[in-house]
């Protein structure tokens, strides 16, 4: 494991008073913190809060919501991807998916008031993984793609240039020639032939820029090889040159200028570092007018030199700069790597590094750690999610998609989520039998049914112990109802218990009492051969619980009375002989069998 | 044919859409509606507009992108969601209390009108409130604590409560006619309540043969009041005659998790729309000629599986004999997916004239104009 590079951020805890010993303990996404004394005992003088530390403010951020929603989107359908199709097919699919995650970034971009550079950072980083690694664009196309780049992420020059043709005289205005250099330098040769007309009094030698200009092919069209788009290059460069040679435009210093960028002039274009503003700017256009026909393999040359060059030996690259570095290396993994320390969010890491995975281009080297690097990011990046009180739902679908241990994670995230109504827990629960977490099942069920028995809400622990199929739940809750009936003489909850229907069968205890609130509708119905056949057959079928007996007998007793009932009762008479023997120490029974003896 | 549906994410799991009731005298459409969230440290309840047909001041992107014009902090998750009139909203919440919101339409601003904090509740805790009905000015309200009560708006207390009136959780109520609700429960049972009588009993109590899946949510037919769609947990829709038998009419598959939502279409009955745990909204269309819909015209335990969309078949096959043998071919039942792909969770859904509107835990709601009715 290589040592970190960066600093650690410091995070006070501005509660806590100086000189206190802090202890801590870890929790899913955050650190809760104490004031303490490091000694055996004594009296700790400190505030006695706990506070908590989070360590990601991103995912609070309704407009950051937007994104993780409309990703996880993304991101599902992109794993449904067929395997079987062969990579041919596959690419217009993965780059028009890495569109699609990058349109997304832009969107959020949009709606944030200010800008948020780091947002900002992740398109032009995403943009150039995927002209570099999914596309995979060829020496020729590779410079058009390079181009589309920086002109995406160089909008200010269409402002100026609105601004100075929007003035009434564009070719006076200060920031003319500004922008005719800036689209130069981008390759936008047409727009700046259009500017350059502004120009009147310049016909002559501008008719010749024209020429120069309009010759110029950027890259091989059609049927042209990219030999043959390197002749005819070669040959555009060399006239340009001789321009510059014979002093065709020594009149005016402008077209001069323009004409050195053209030809590639290294000094020049370092000269004009306020508008290329970047050094990537800075290694495109060098490209364009040097070497337009520059291969992937060769564009780290290049960018280390460029980098280099427009750095002045005062400043310091930054960590963007590494990681485009990084990528003109076609270091993918070190772009990750750099990515992840930069970054505050998962976020980004994982999602790109998931769609690379599926372009089939990191190595499956694994992690000491037994997963491999797509499937810890997006762990990490879901395991963040479920902190947060509304994204864990997100995050279940990125965990189903790390095969390792994404089951694992799930089990263990999914119990500590909070189950504040019966209609999260349904959520939660239909997520766990989805994928037959049956453990977890259980154990939801357990904690609803608890806490409805201890608000008396009887139907509804009935309810969730059914869907656990939890006999021994349904126990306790017949045994509830059979406890209250025992003290009051009347059953509570009617609805339910008539209406049991095949959960009846779900345990013996809540079979019995079914079949005893029959018994009791059968009496009230006057329906004594029925009612006394029931009343048998709970005797014998042995589901009477022990402590019931007493009771069960005792409603014998005004059956009694009842004349076609007889040949029931002696069978009855000798069910109570057997229950005497066996439990002949209680002396209510023995005293009830008298009173059955004086009957017959 | 392709479905317009406008999508936009709004940064929070939405638990209920309702239109805002257009009168039926003027050819108004629906324009504005309402939405509550859930599952967030603070909720809101919401109004949005989609803009008016035809008019001049659309703007760039997609037509009838919903517009936000005002929201209001909502204390709890917003468990259901009624429009008491044009200008108010009553809020079923998790913490069991029952709320009067008024949407000031001049201002583009909210307030509470009024409130019964602790309506549902057990002995040492809160209850959430799971369901609301209203025909102004009566509110009926259902919760966990399987009591029913009544209010009036504009008066402070309760006009009626009946304790105790299930012993399980009472998941959704609807007026079966003006003095008779409709609940139903986790043991999946339907009660008819009268309440002009005083008794705490229920006049009749339905449910299904066979276990008791939990139902999550009962709709009236618009004209015929005796006919009532419900689902549950297992997804299956079922039409109920409650003049009938105890049983239901018809049970169909319909979805493979919960089913949230049924909504019968107010001024097209032989349309229904159905929302689900598993992220599918359902368009169940009949193309019988007679006046009863083919979904009402009985059948016990035919299952038609529902996922394609099928032709409506010509010929004279009797609908009802199509029913009891369950022969998806000869049926006159037309059933659509409506939303372009599998999205989480559509928790609510609600139609009114061709416009359709509907929220998702995927923190998205989905407008479509121009619902095939």
């Amino acid at each position: 494991m290589e040592e970190v590079d960066v600093e650690p951020a410091v995070t006070n805890i501005p509660a806590a008073s100086s000189g206190t010993h802090l202890g801590f303990a870890w929790g899913p996404g955050d650190i809760l913190v104490y004031e303490t004394l490091y000694k055996a005992s004594g009296k700790c003088t400190g505030s006695g809060d706990i506070h908590e530390v989070r360590k990601d403010e991103d995912i609070y951020s309704p407009i950051l919501r937007k994104l993780f929603n409309e990703s996880h989107h993304i991101f599902v359908g992109l794993q449904t991807i067929r395997e079987d199709l062969p990579s041919k097919n596959k690419k217009p699919q993965f780059v028009s998916i890495s569109k699609n995650y990058r349109s997304v970034i832009r969107a959020c971009m949009e709606e944030l008031q200010q800008v948020v550079s780091i947002l900002l950072a992740i398109e032009l980083i995403w943009n150039l993984c995927e002209v570099l690694f999914i596309d995979a664009a060829p020496a020729g196309s590779l410079l058009l793609h390079l181009l589309d780049w920086v002109r995406l992420h160089k909008a200010d020059v269409d402002e100026k240039a609105r601004e100075v043709l929007q003035s009434e005289s564009p070719a006076e205005h200060r920031d003319y020639w500004d922008v005719v250099v800036s689209y130069v330098l981008q390759g936008r040769l047409e727009e700046a032939r259009q500017m350059l007309v502004k120009q009147a009094t310049l016909q002559p030698a501008a008719r010749k820029m024209y020429k120069q200009m309009d010759t110029l092919n950027i890259s091989p069209g059609g049927t042209q090889t990219l030999t043959e788009f390197d002749v005819k290059w070669r040959h555009w460069h060399e006239e340009v040159d001789r321009c510059l040679q014979d002093n065709s435009f020594a009149s005016n210093k402008h077209l001069e200028l323009i004409c050195k960028i053209l030809v590639g002039d290294e000094d020049t274009l370092l000269e004009h570092k306020d508008l290329l503003s970047t050094w990537y700017h800075f290694l495109v256009t060098r490209l364009l007018f040097c070497h337009p026909t520059v291969k992937p393999t060769e564009l780290h040359y290049y960018a280390q030199s460029c980098l280099t060059m427009f750095l002045d030996s005062r400043s310091v690259p930054e960590p963007l700069d590494s990681i485009l570095l990084a990528a003109f290396e076609f270091d993918i993994h070190q772009v990750i790597k750099d990515c992840s320390i930069a970054l505050n969010n998962w976020w980004f890491v994982a999602h790109l590094t998931d769609l690379l995975d599926h372009c089939k281009l990191l190595q499956s080297h694994n992690l000491h750690f037994g997963s491999n690097l797509r499937e810890f990011l997006l762990l990490e990046y879901a395991s963040g999610l479920f902190t947060h009180h509304s994204l864990w739902q997100l995050a279940v679908d990125y965990f189903d998609h790390c095969p390792e241990f994404g089951r694992v994670y799930l089990e263990l995230q999914i119990e500590r989520v909070p189950l504040d109504t019966e209609r999260k827990a349904l959520k939660v629960l239909r997520i766990c039998e989805q994928r037959q977490m049956s453990e977890q099942v259980r154990s939801i069920c357990k904690i609803m049914a608890m806490r409805a028995l201890r608000n008396n809400r009887l139907g509804s622990a009935l309810s969730w112990s059914i869907r656990a199929k939890d006999a021994a739940f349904a126990t306790l809750i017949s045994e509830r109802f059979l406890q209250d009936y025992c003290a009051r003489g009347t059953f509570s909850d009617l609805d339910l218990i008539d209406n049991l229907g095949p959960a009846m069968l779900l345990s013996d205890r809540l079979t019995f009492l079914g079949k005893y609130r029959e018994f009791h509708k059968l009496y009230g119905e006057k329906r004594f051969r029925e009612a006394s056949k029931l009343l048998l057959s709970l005797m014998t079928a042995k589901i009477a619980p022990r402590s019931f007996w007493m009771t069960l007998l005792t409603d014998a007793l005004p059956l009694l009375e009842q004349k076609e009932v007889s040949h029931h009762i002696q069978l009855i008479y000798s069910r109570l002989n057997c229950l005497c023997v066996s439990i002949s120490h209680l002396d209510n029974v023995v005293h009830c069998s008298l009173h059955f003896s004086a009957y017959l | 044919f392709f479905f317009r549906f406008a999508a936009v994410y709004v940064s929070q799991k939405i638990s209920k859409s309702r239109w805002r009731p257009v009168s039926h005298s003027s050819l108004q459409q629906a324009d504005i509606f309402a939405t509550g969230s859930w599952d967030n440290e603070d909720n809101k309840i919401s109004f949005w507009s989609i803009g008016s047909h035809g008019s001049s001041g659309v703007e760039d992107g997609f037509e009838g992108d919903p517009q936000l014009l005002c929201e209001h902090k909502h204390d709890g998750d917003v468990l259901d969601l009624q429009f008491l009139d044009q200008d108010r909203i009553v809020t079923a919440s998790s913490t069991g209390a029952v709320t009067i919101f008024r949407h000031h339409q001049n201002s583009q601003t909210i307030s509470v009108s009024q409130q019964w904090a602790r309506a549902h509740r057990y002995p040492s805790d809160n209850a959430p409130c799971t369901g609301v009905v209203c025909s102004s000015p009566e509110i009926v309200t259902v919760g966990e604590d399987g009591r029913i009560i009544v209010f009036r708006a504009d008066q402070e207390g309760v006009i009626r409560v009946i304790d105790n009136a299930d012993s399980s959780t009472i998941h959704a109520v609807t007026y079966l006619r003006t003095t008779e609700i409709l609940t139903v429960n986790s043991i999946g049972q339907l009660k008819l309540w009268d309440l002009r009588q005083q008794s705490n009993s229920p006049s009749q109590i339905l449910s299904l043969s066979g276990d008791r899946v939990p139902l999550h949510c009962v709709d009236r037919h618009p004209n015929q009041q005796h006919i009532v769609a419900t689902g549950g947990q297992d997804g299956m829709l079922c039409v109920w005659d409650v003049r009938q038998g105890s049983t239901p009419f018809s049970l169909m598959e319909a979805h493979s998790a919960e089913m949230w939502e049924v909504h019968f279409h107010p001024t097209n009955p032989d349309h229904l729309f159905t929302c689900s745990e598993d992220g599918s909204l359902l368009h169940w269309e009949t193309s019988s000629q007679s006046d009863i819909p083919s979904f009402l015209q009985g059948g016990r335990n035919s299952s038609m599986t529902s996922r394609s969309a099928m032709a409506p078949a010509g010929g004279n096959q009797s609908l009802i004999n199509a029913w009891l043998s369950g022969d998806s071919s000869k049926g006159r039942l037309e059933t659509t997916h409506m939303l372009p792909s599998q999205t989480l969770s559509v928790n609510s859904l609600d139609v009114l004239g061709q416009c359709l509107v509907c929220g998702t835990d995927g923190e998205a709601i989905f407008v479509n104009r121009q619902v095939p009715v």
